[in-house]
């Protein structure tokens, strides 16, 4: 059982955050001609849709979206029980592209870990880049973030919970802890 | 949702909710076949086993395909060049793919019930890839998932059967998965080809094909397989091609939105013309490339990810 803690982030604050990072992503690439974003499945693909809106709506012409689903890259695949699949959808070449990662929480970096194996089997792209809403810390692995909507140092009991308009609730950020 | 069972030998076996979890997760695999690097790693490390002791063409390459796509390693033994033309049981051919420590074995075998013995004497996962006169599961599903991927549903979807519905497995395979699924069957054929008692599968039968079609959404021809004119089943061939083969002018009496449908390998001339089976609504090669699909998902759900906690 978790329980509510805190209220992290509301409707506002994730407008705010994710507003940043577009002006961040177009600031460090110098602009976004060579950017496309991927979401990493579930909680990165709506995400990685209103950060495209924004540069849109600074660059005038939109990035290229698409959705990654990582289910068969995961290092604990054969460990854990079954995981259904669900579709990836990538209708770009990303050859020589720049390619910003986006998820929702940052933890373990083993997600992070699994879509980069992923993106390799659809080509070669120039960079690869991280776009996270919440870095809660706790990395197992050797990986960090180019762009952080918030930092959030967690305890191991805690949890953080995402919900977004796009799956019917209101845009909010959640810290819950173990009872 | 998983699979209730290691094995997969019909879908007699199988409940609805596991056939629409079968199709909904083959999209996702579909899509894997269109990358440039057609692979996933979801299957590292696990060993598969194709044992046909029939001849098969795309079937075989069809599974043989979707398990490397998943990186399985794959081993392809056929009953002319294994120990079995030596006169092994299949109970000692089993047992020793076994002893090497097999994920999955495949089976073809022209005797029905075959997998089922393989399945009771082994730990590890059988799947029935045809056998006899019997079933063939994985036909049935790609044949499930390339009718739903054009009309975006099963329920309701009228499917007629036509040829030689007695030694068809694939009949009795589509005609058990589209019942499930609420779509309704009608097999047209000679009499002599449609066994008695059918009906109780939960069917109507027709031998008048040309009534049959203005209604259907699905025309599904069999292979007629030519070893059975020497059983004397139907006068002879060119009358069976006159009465229940789908040509220019049958096809012309479908909707222009339905489907021709056939299992390969196809008789150009005898059951389907050259001219039908290139029609823009044949769906013959979807049926082959959602194969490899089905397939996959089919192996990742039965040996992909951890045991069940």
């Amino acid at each position: 059982m978790f329980k509510e803690k805190a209220r992290i982030m509301d409707e506002a604050a994730i407008k705010r955050a994710l507003s940043r990072i577009a002006h961040e992503i177009i600031e460090h690439n110098k602009g976004a001609r060579d950017v496309v974003l991927i979401g990493i499945k579930q909680g990165g693909v709506h995400l990685a849709m209103r950060i495209a809106q924004v540069i849109e709506s600074i660059e005038g012409t939109p990035p290229s979206v698409g959705a990654l689903d990582i289910t068969f890259y995961r290092d604990d695949l054969s460990t854990r029980p079954k995981v259904e699949a669900s579709l990836t959808d990538i209708q770009f070449d990303i050859n020589e592209k720049v390619v910003v990662l986006v998820d929702d929480v940052l933890y373990t970096g083993r997600s992070t870990r699994a879509a980069m194996d992923a993106i390799f089997d659809f080509g070669r792209p120039s960079k690869i880049q991280l776009a996270v809403l919440i870095d809660r810390g706790h990395r197992e692995l050797p990986i960090r973030a180019d762009y952080v909507g918030k930092n959030l140092p967690t305890s191991l009991k805690e949890n953080i919970e995402v919900s977004l308009i796009e799956d019917g609730d209101n845009d909010s950020v959640i810290l819950r802890e173990e009872v | 949702m998983e699979l209730k069972s290691k094995d997969l030998l019909g879908i007699k076996e199988l409940s609805k909710e596991e056939i629409a979890l079968i199709l909904d997760q083959t999209k996702s695999f579909k899509e894997i076949s269109t990358r440039t690097i057609k692979k996933v790693p979801a299957l590292r490390g696990r060993t598969i086993i194709n044992l046909f002791l029939e001849p098969s063409t795309r079937t075989r390459t069809s599974f043989e395909l979707a398990a490397k796509r998943l990186s399985a390693d794959v081993v392809n033994i056929s009953g002319t060049t294994s120990a079995v033309a030596k006169g092994e049981s299949l109970k000692d051919t089993a047992k020793t793919l076994e002893a090497m420590n097999a994920d999955l074995v495949i089976i073809r075998h022209s005797a029905s019930g075959a997998p089922h013995f393989l399945a009771k004497l082994l730990r590890c996962g059988v799947v029935n890839a045809g056998d006899g006169t019997h079933e063939h599961p994985t036909q049935a599903l790609l044949d499930l998932f390339t009718i739903n991927e054009k009309f975006n549903r099963l329920e309701g979807v009228k499917v007629a059967i036509i040829g030689d519905i007695a030694h068809s497995r694939v009949a009795r395979s589509n005609i058990l998965a589209l019942n499930k699924m609420g779509a309704s069957v009608i097999l047209v054929g000679p009499p002599t080809l449609i066994p008695p008692e059918i009906e109780e599968m939960g069917c109507e039968i027709s031998y008048d094909l040309d009534s049959v079609l203005p209604e259907a959404d699905v025309v599904y021809a069999l292979r007629i397989q030519l070893e059975r004119q020497k059983e004397s089943l139907f006068p002879s061939l060119r009358e069976y091609t006159t009465l229940f083969g789908m040509n220019k002018r049958r096809a012309e009496l479908l909707r222009k939105d339905s489907l021709i449908m056939h299992p390969g390998p196809m008789n150009r001339g005898i059951e389907i013309t050259a001219e039908v089976a290139d029609l823009p609504q044949s769906v013959v090669t979807n049926q082959v490339e959602n194969g490899v699909a089905v397939r996959m998902a089919l192996l990742y759900l039965l040996i992909g990810g951890g045991e069940v906690v």
